[in-house]
């Protein structure tokens, strides 16, 4: 499919909220229904701006975390302990209520067939969000292009789209690697530890490979992973990161 | 939390872009003045976005600051400290 | 009123006196960290600030020199730009005063400069008079690197953003000139009970 998120200007509209699916303790996905939505890549984001009654306004970003060919638009969510907006969408938003945003945004942090592959795709935490979109709309054009995806999480409940990813990650070329970063339990058979060079090393293609890779999730963890990929010979150049911040995002 | 723990990437302040340029800047690609090294404003770093004054892009080689946004009254200033040069793309 | 989202309050605090809070703030119960750039971390054994530009000599202190020299404990309002506000803020440092003890200067203007780049610059009216601090602890603990430590400039009674992170020095100038901020659009002064933000306030 070709590229096909046509530029306009940007602006803001009111997307109704049509589900807020908990898809974690901690993480939601709102499903919205957004007037005059032109489509999207996959690896885009949402900018997303609540107003309060006096006025005051807090903006933050968003990943789509629904593949372009899907008829809804869903962006995935996690809540921050302090966060401005983030527990507004998780615990307060419902059915029904207007959500003011503007997108697609970002023509940088995109994958569509014609990247190519293979794909490797690093998470960390709710980083998975914008990958997902990738995985998704890879498996509904049912792509060959090799894909792996390495995710790391504090523990198995934090895992955002668990069933999801164990079903694509059977067959159709994706595999799945976890890695959980508190104790796991004792028949737990994936990582448990922190992403390192000898994880990436364990992931990663060859370099003679070319791969094409995404890394997303906190801006630390995007920046040692992005590094050690570097380090391990992989060409910077064909590494795209979406650093979520101080934390989640 | 240190300071990598703030700075995004270019991509994010994309919707900002799109606000001053119309069309969107983050895969377009730039030269910074300083240093002369070549790259996607996407891919560059940023600070002080979306809660700071302004979008601070700095050069992801040598930190030099590249482009500042800053929202004033009903538009932007937008300076261009360090950006020796861009290239824009008309997307499909 | 334009659009608004049912239930959205943000971080706010209940504000106490608003007479505390200047127009167009709000009160924040954290302590947002906000920079413009990579944080500096310059060893304290290479740690040095100096005051140049409009000077016969110029001074330079060591960070045992800054140490030696009287300190004070100062509790302010302070007032970012970004519209929060944060209420009796604890510092302790050296008075600029102190600093500028004997100087001889036609200069009326300063310009702060940081490590990593930063500049803004003030009024030498703003930085005397009991107005301005080297800020080397807050709340009690050494000033962390993210929040501009070992050493900021704290002058409250100004937006945030004069209050320069990393501060390195002064140098005195005869004539006002823009600083980071100033020069990307903010105002040359920046009084927050005048709301003066953008340059043209």
């Amino acid at each position: 499919m070709a590229r096909a998120a046509i530029q306009r200007r940007l602006n803001w509209h009111l997307a109704e909220v049509l589900d807020v699916v908990r898809e974690t303790p901690r993480a939601s996905s709102v499903v919205l229904d957004i007037p005059d939505w032109p489509g999207h890549l996959a690896g885009q984001h949402v900018d997303v701006r609540l107003t309060a009654e006096d006025g005051y306004q807090a903006q933050r970003s968003y990943s789509i975390s629904s593949a372009p060919d899907e008829p809804r638009v869903t962006i995935t969510v996690e809540r921050l302990e302090d966060g401005e907006v983030s527990p507004y969408l998780t615990d307060e938003l419902r059915t029904g209520d207007r959500l003011e945003l503007r997108g697609p945004i970002g023509r940088w942090f995109v994958w569509d067939e014609e990247d190519g592959g293979p794909l490797l795709l690093i998470a960390g935490g709710s980083g998975v969000c914008p990958l997902m979109a990738m995985l998704r709309q890879r498996a509904a054009n049912a792509s060959r292009v090799p894909a792996r995806l390495l995710y790391s999480a504090r523990d198995l409940g934090a895992v955002i789209f668990r069933s999801e990813l164990e079903r694509l990650g059977t067959g159709g070329g994706l595999e799945v690697s976890l890695t959980l970063t508190r104790e796991p339990s004792p028949d737990w058979t994936g990582y448990g530890r922190r992403v390192d060079a000898e994880m990436l090393a364990d992931v990663a293609w060859p370099p003679e490979r070319m791969a094409v890779t995404y890394v997303c999730g906190p801006t630390p963890f995007v920046e040692t992973v992005a590094e050690s990929l570097v380090a391990l010979g992989q060409d910077a150049g064909r590494i795209r990161t979406e650093r979520f911040g101080p934390t989640g995002g | 939390m240190d300071e990598t723990g703030l700075r995004l990437d270019g991509n994010a302040c994309g919707g900002l872009l799109q606000e001053v340029f119309v069309d969107d800047l983050t895969a377009a690609t730039g030269a910074c003045a300083s240093c002369g090294a070549v790259g996607e404003i996407g891919r560059q770093h940023l600070y002080d976005f979306p809660d700071g004054p302004g979008a601070v892009l700095r050069c992801s080689a040598c930190e030099s600051v590249l482009i500042v946004i800053v929202r004033i009254g009903g538009g932007h200033r937008l300076s261009t400290p360090g950006l020796a040069w861009m290239d824009l793309r008309q997307h499909a | 009123m334009g659009f608004v989202s049912r239930g959205f309050r943000g971080r706010r605090r209940e504000g106490e006196s608003s007479r505390r809070l200047p127009t167009g703030q709000y009160l924040t119960g954290g302590f947002p960290v906000l920079s413009a750039g990579p944080t500096p971390h310059t060893p304290l054994a290479e740690w040095t600030f100096t005051i140049t530009g409009e000077i016969d000599q110029p001074r330079r202190w060591s960070w045992e020199e800054l140490q030696a020299l009287p300190a004070e404990s100062v509790t302010a309002d302070i007032h970012c730009v970004t519209k929060w506000s944060k209420f009796d803020t604890a510092w302790r440092g050296v008075s600029v005063d102190t600093l500028l003890d004997g100087v001889e200067t036609a200069a009326e203007y300063v310009m702060a400069f940081s490590d990593g780049g930063y500049t803004t610059n003030l009024p030498l009216d703003d930085v005397t008079g009991g107005r301005a601090w080297l800020a080397f602890e807050f709340d009690g603990q050494p000033l962390e690197p993210q929040h501009g430590g070992p050493v900021r400039l704290l002058v409250p009674h100004l937006y945030f953003w004069k209050s320069a992170k990393w501060v390195r020095g002064l140098r005195l100038m005869q004539d006002d000139a823009p600083g980071f901020w100033e020069g990307y659009g903010y105002h040359m002064y920046g009084d927050p009970w005048r709301e003066q933000r953008y340059s043209g306030d």
